[in-house]
C-alpha cells in the first residue's frame, strides 16, 4: 500500500479525540498513512503553520477556515473544511461570585439557558445601575463557535455584548486562574477547561452549547486546499481513518481508554477523569455538582463529523451579525464553499457509511431524533434546536441576517 | 541596512532570548526597541510603545488575543500584515520554523522590515540550538547518573561487579535497540514500582 506523510496541528482539547485516536489507534496506518499529530499552542499557530504547509490538516475552530478564505485574518492559506470533528462540547463557566448572584436571580444548577441568561441580565443591569464595572466574558477567538454561541446565548436574553457585557479573548489555559482572580467573570470554553475550573474551585457551569444550540457544530478539520487538490487519495484515505476513529470514539464502551489517551501530556495533559465526565455527559458544574447533559459532545451520531454547509453559513451570518464582515454575495459563495461535503461523500459513500440526502440542512428544525432518508446506512439526525426556538434556513439567509440586525438594533436603541 | 526610524516591540516571555533579540536589533542600528515579558497590561504597553513591527514567539499562548486586540484596536496604528511579504513563501517558512512570528503596521513597505525578521529568525535559531545543547549536556549528565543507579541495583540484586552490571545493561540495550540511558531509566522504574529499595 502507498504511504502517505500527514502531518496534523492539533490543540490540547477534548475534541482532538478523532484526530488523535487515528492516530494512537491504528486508523490512520491500517489505511497506509503515516500520521504525526503537531500540538500546538494558538490558533494562529494552526492557522500559520498550515500557511506554510508545515502542517497539511489541522484540529481548528469550525469558523475559523471561513474566516481566513473570507480574509479577515492575516496571512493565510485558502482552506477547505472535508469533514467536521464532532459537536458540542462547550460550556459556559462563571465565577463563584456570579453565580451565587445569578442563583439569587433565578439562575438554576439544570444549566437551562433562558433562566440562566434572564439571570445574568438582571445581575448586569443591576451592576450598571449602581455604577459597577461591566461584567467581562472570555472566549477563545474572535472566529469561534465559543464567541458566536456566547454571543447568541447573551443577546437571545437581551444583553447587548459591549455594552451590556464586555467578550474578550484569552487562551483557555488561563481562564479558570483569571475567574479565580476576579480579572475574569465567567467563559465560553472547550473541554477540559470548564472541568478545570470547577475542580479548581474557581467557577461554576452555568449553561451549555448543548442547550444553547443541541448538536451544533464546533471543531472541523481544516484542510491546506491546495494540498487537498493535489493529493485527493491522501484525503480520502485520512478521511476513512477519521471516520473509523470517530465511530471508535462514539463507542460508549471506549470513553475509559479514550479519556487515558487523551490524558497523557503529549495530547490534552488533564486527569483522565476530567476527560471521562464531559464524554460521558455527566459534567461536573459546581463542588460536588454534576449535571446530566444530553449530547454534551458527539463525536459520531447525528451525522456528527459531516460537513454542513448550512453550518458553514450560521458562522458566516455571525460573523456579519457582529460586524466582523459585511453581507455580500461574494463573501456568502465563500463561507459556503468552505465547507466541502462533496469531499466527505467522496471518501466515505464507498464505504456505505451513512450520508444525508442534502448539503445543508434547516437549523433548529428537529425537536427529536429523526431517522432521514438518505445514501449507505440508515441515518439519524437531530435534536438540532436554538435554545429560543428560532431556526436558521441557510435558503433564506438574507432574511436571518435581516431579523438579527433589527433585533439587535431595536436592544440597542 | 537598518531603519533608526522604527519602533520596535518584541514580546516574548523568555528574557534571555528577547535579551539576545534586543542586543541584535541594538547592534544593527535599531535604538527603539521595547521589550514584554509578561502579559500583564499589555494593550497599554503596546499603546505606549506605538510599535512599527511586533516581533512574538510563537509559543506565546496569547497570539490570539493580540491579533484580536490588533483587529479591534484604535489606537494602536494597525499591525496586521503578519509576515514580510506574502511572496516571499521561503522566509515565512524559515520564520515558522524558528519559532517566531511578526507583525508589521499595515502600509511599512516590506525592505525596511525584512532586515529585522531575518535577524530576528538567526537569532531565534541561533537560541534554540544553544538550548538544545544545554539540554543535551543536561541529559548526558542525567543519562551518567541513572546508569550509575541502574548499575547498583543490578550489582545488588544479581551479586554481580560493576563491569558486569554494565556489560548487562549494554547488551540489553543493544538488543532492544535503545539507549543504555533508557534501559537504566526502565529498570529504576520498575524496582521502583515494586517497591524495590535502592
Amino acid at each position: 500500500m502507498t504511504t502517505h506523510r500527514i502531518t496534523a496541528g492539533f490543540m490540547p482539547l477534548l475534541d482532538s479525540a478523532i484526530l488523535v485516536a487515528a492516530r494512537a489507534k491504528g486508523f490512520a496506518e491500517a489505511e497506509g498513512i503515516d500520521l504525526s499529530l503537531l500540538r500546538e499552542t494558538s490558533w494562529a499557530n494552526i492557522r500559520d503553520r498550515i500557511a506554510v504547509g508545515h502542517v497539511q490538516v489541522a484540529h481548528i475552530l469550525g469558523p475559523m477556515p471561513i474566516a481566513c478564505n473570507l480574509g479577515l485574518t492575516a496571512f493565510a492559506a485558502p482552506m477547505v473544511v472535508p469533514m467536521a470533528l464532532g459537536l458540542g462540547g462547550n460550556a459556559v463557566t462563571v465565577s463563584n461570585a456570579l453565580w451565587t448572584l445569578m442563583e439569587a436571580a433565578g439562575a438554576r444548577p439544570d444549566l437551562a439557558p433562558a433562566a440562566a441568561g434572564r439571570a445574568l441580565r438582571e445581575v448586569a443591569a443591576r451592576r450598571a445601575r449602581d455604577g459597577w464595572a461591566r461584567l467581562r466574558f472570555a472566549v477563545v477567538h474572535r472566529h469561534s463557535g465559543h464567541n458566536y454561541e456566547l454571543r447568541y446565548w447573551l443577546a437571545a436574553c437581551g444583553l447587548v455584548p459591549g455594552r451590556d457585557i464586555d467578550i474578550v479573548i484569552l487562551p483557555p489555559p488561563l481562564m479558570p486562574d483569571a475567574l479565580a482572580s476576579g480579572a475574569l467573570d465567567g467563559f465560553c470554553a472547550g473541554e477540559p477547561w470548564n472541568t478545570a475550573a470547577v475542580m479548581h474551585g474557581s467557577g461554576r457551569v452555568a449553561t451549555v452549547k448543548a442547550a444553547i444550540w443541541r448538536n451544533s457544530p464546533e471543531k472541523v478539520l481544516g484542510a491546506d486546499a491546495a494540498w487537498a487538490e493535489a493529493h485527493p487519495d491522501a484525503l480520502d484515505a485520512l478521511l476513512r481513518a477519521l471516520h473509523r476513529a470517530s465511530l471508535w470514539c462514539g463507542t460508549p464502551a471506549n470513553r475509559e481508554e479514550l479519556a487515558t489517551l487523551l490524558a497523557d501530556p503529549a495530547h490534552v495533559g488533564c486527569p483522565a477523569d476530567w476527560l471521562l465526565s464531559a464524554l460521558s455527559g455527566e459534567l461536573r458544574t459546581g463542588p460536588g455538582v454534576t449535571a446530566r447533559v444530553p449530547d454534551f459532545i458527539v463525536p459520531q451520531a447525528s451525522a456528527a463529523t459531516f460537513p454542513w454547509k448550512s453550518h458553514a453559513l450560521w458562522f458566516y451570518s455571525q460573523m456579519v451579525r457582529w460586524g466582523q464582515i459585511a453581507h455580500d454575495p461574494a463573501a456568502t459563495a465563500i463561507a459556503r464553499d468552505t465547507y466541502r461535503p462533496d469531499l466527505y461523500r467522496r471518501a466515505l459513500g464507498p464505504l456505505g457509511v451513512g450520508l444525508p440526502a442534502a448539503n445543508a440542512k434547516v437549523e433548529g428544525a428537529l425537536t427529536r431524533p429523526t431517522p432521514v432518508g438518505g445514501a449507505g446506512a440508515g441515518l439519524t439526525l437531530g435534536p438540532d434546536g436554538f435554545f429560543d426556538g428560532t431556526r436558521f434556513d441557510p435558503d433564506s439567509l438574507d432574511a436571518y441576517i435581516a431579523a438579527q440586525a433589527l433585533s439587535d438594533s431595536a436592544q440597542t436603541a | 541596512m537598518a531603519d533608526p526610524s522604527l519602533s520596535i516591540l518584541v514580546i516574548d516571555e523568555n528574557r534571555a532570548r528577547a535579551a539576545i533579540i534586543e542586543a541584535g536589533l541594538r547592534e544593527a542600528g535599531h535604538d527603539r526597541v521595547t521589550l514584554i515579558h509578561s502579559m500583564a497590561g499589555i494593550a497599554r504597553r503596546i499603546q505606549e510603545a506605538a510599535p512599527d513591527v511586533i516581533v512574538i514567539d510563537l509559543e506565546n499562548p496569547n497570539r490570539d488575543m493580540l491579533e484580536d486586540m490588533f483587529q479591534l484596536s484604535r489606537a494602536v496604528r494597525r499591525p496586521v500584515a503578519m509576515f514580510v511579504d506574502r511572496s516571499d513563501s521561503t522566509s515565512i517558512a524559515a520564520a515558522v520554523e524558528a519559532g517566531v512570528s511578526a507583525y508589521v503596521v499595515d502600509g511599512l513597505r516590506q525592505e525596511r522590515v525584512k532586515p529585522i525578521l531575518d535577524m530576528a529568525v538567526s537569532r531565534f535559531n541561533a537560541f534554540a540550538r544553544l538550548a538544545r545543547e544545554l539540554q543535551d549536556a543536561r541529559d548526558e549528565l542525567e543519562g551518567h547518573k541513572v546508569v550509575d543507579r541502574a548499575k547498583r541495583l543490578l550489582m545488588k540484586q544479581k551479586r554481580i561487579g560493576e563491569e558486569e552490571a554494565y556489560a548487562l545493561l549494554r547488551r540489553t540495550a543493544m538488543n532492544r535497540n535503545r539507549r543504555i540511558a533508557d534501559i537504566a531509566q526502565s529498570l529504576l522504574t520498575a524496582a521502583d514500582l515494586l517497591g524495590d529499595d535502592l
